[in-house]
């Protein structure tokens, strides 16, 4: 239920900002990490961002997320 | 840990493995490491690190399913919430499911509550403002991790004045149980994997405690599979080293501070107050009471509901899985009367419980019987 997915900033409005997340992009709230920029990385939990992380973490977060999808998608 | 090709990141992951088997057959003794959050426990699973570990050395989890460790109490006065007529109850997917003393919220709905799934719990509010004939209460179940999100949630629709919704705080906070369980002496832990996203919001600091005081040492690590075995790595040359302290394997995300912007709402929306949990029962300060300021949003003031007095699972020991206490295994109705199908208790219905995670991984790789329990440390 913890579970918190990277995502970067593509632009942000007020206390919004709209993340993409490896090709779908969502709004979200960035009232607890209100200082976070366009272009950086954050992670996010339950709509809302949580906290930054850089560029190559971030990366390497999305590569993980997305073989366990894969994997998911082969159990069924 | 750095971007790196999957070549790089196998061969990290193989020394890794080595080292831990280095370092458990140096020690010669039978360790036990508990993890406390739902999705480690699934993450050891399917990453097949369970199955790469040394046999001296055990995984058990703990308290660390928010879900599972909500008391039938709060679910059935949920579910009475939700059955009057003029109420939405909105609450996360992971709820619906969860069998209270005599049904769960699916059950409701089926009896005509209206009950509605969100992401997040932003989400309520605009549920509210189309709805502003009926009132919209928010079942806000979660650790440290989720409580902020809700908790800004409510400063918002305090700043907006809706006078249509509500919260009713099933939160948790997770160093109180973890006190009451090393206090109990239950289940004798040798180091504690610590939650990340937990840590995220509150630091690592406030389980310091169980260095200082238990002289039990901890590892905030991430959710990835080098995340994971560099965590155990790191906890196992602490035991070793005769070494304890709280340290962080999640760097790149977590800080001895956390965040202090969330901490900051959690302080202004809420009030840590007595909570009880499946398991431990009632815990001083272990969960989240809205705050005198924003007492208006508090559910449990707006929406008066009379439950008859809760009753267990017959023969479900979700209380004791959660402690620790007891692999799913050893419970007599696992996978015979209890399946994610058709679950008996909430570690069974939650993707994250204890039982789910071992009904849908644990034969594969746990083929043998368990061991006993271990001894419990002086
Ligand atoms: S297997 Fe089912 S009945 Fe047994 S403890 Fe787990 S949830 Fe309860």
């Amino acid at each position: 239920m913890c579970l918190a997915i990277p995502g970067k900033v593509i632009e942000i409005r007020g206390s919004r900002a709209l993340l993409e997340f490896g090709g779908t992009r969502r709004e979200v709230s960035i009232e607890l990490m209100p200082d976070i920029g366009v272009g950086e990385y954050g992670i996010v939990h339950a709509g809302f961002v949580l906290e930054r992380l850089n560029e190559e973490d971030a990366g390497e977060m999305l590569a993980a997320l997305e073989k366990m999808e894969a994997l998911d998608a082969l159990d069924g | 840990m750095r971007w790196m090709d999957e070549f790089a990141r196998e061969e990290l992951a193989k020394g890794l493995i080595d080292r831990i088997h280095r370092l458990a057959q140096r020690l010669g003794r039978p360790i036990t490491i508990m993890e406390v959050c739902g999705t480690h426990t699934v993450a050891l699973f399917r990453h097949g690190v369970r199955a790469a570990l040394p046999k001296n050395l055990r995984m058990i989890s703990g308290p660390g399913c928010p879900v599972c460790v909500t008391p039938n109490e709060e679910i059935d006065t949920a579910i009475e919430m939700a059955l009057k007529p003029d109420v939405i109850l909105v609450t996360f997917g992971d709820m619906v499911r969860v069998p209270g003393s005599r049904k769960s919220l699916a059950d409701a709905r089926i009896e005509g509550a209206d009950i509605r799934v969100v992401y997040s719990p932003l989400e309520a509010l605009d549920i509210a403002r189309a709805n502003p004939e009926r009132q919209i209460v928010f079942l806000g179940v979660g650790f440290e991790t989720t409580a902020p999100t809700i908790g800004a949630t409510i400063n918002q629709a305090a700043s907006e004045e809706l006078a249509n919704f509500s919260v009713f705080s099933a939160h948790k906070l997770v160093p109180p149980a973890m006190r009451a369980l090393v206090l109990s002496g239950e289940v004798g832990v040798d180091g504690f994997m610590l939650p990340g996203h937990v840590c995220t919001v509150i630091g690592a600091r406030p389980f310091e405690f169980l260095a200082d005081e238990f002289g039990i040492p901890g590892m905030v690590t991430g959710f990835q599979p080098l995340d994971l075995l560099q965590g155990i790595a790191m906890l196992l040359d602490q035991i070793a080293n005769d070494r304890h302290r709280i340290e962080i394997e999640y760097t790149r995300i977590v800080s001895r501070e956390g965040n202090r912007q969330a901490q900051a709402i959690l302080e202004k929306v809420f009030t840590p107050g007595d909570a009880s949990w499946r398991g431990f029962g009632l815990l001083p300060s272990s969960g989240l009471h809205l705050s005198p300021t924003y007492s208006q949003f508090d559910a449990k003031r707006r929406i008066e509901v009379k439950i008859p007095p809760p009753v267990e699972h017959r023969g479900c020991r979700c209380d004791a899985v959660i402690r620790g206490a007891l692999e799913p295994e050893e419970c007599r109705l696992f996978r015979k009367v209890c399946t994610p199908e058709y679950p008996i208790g909430p570690c069974m219905v939650s993707s994250e419980g204890t039982c789910a995670a071992h009904f849908k991984y644990g034969e594969a790789q746990h083929p043998h019987p368990i061991e006993p329990p271990l001894e419990v440390k002086p």
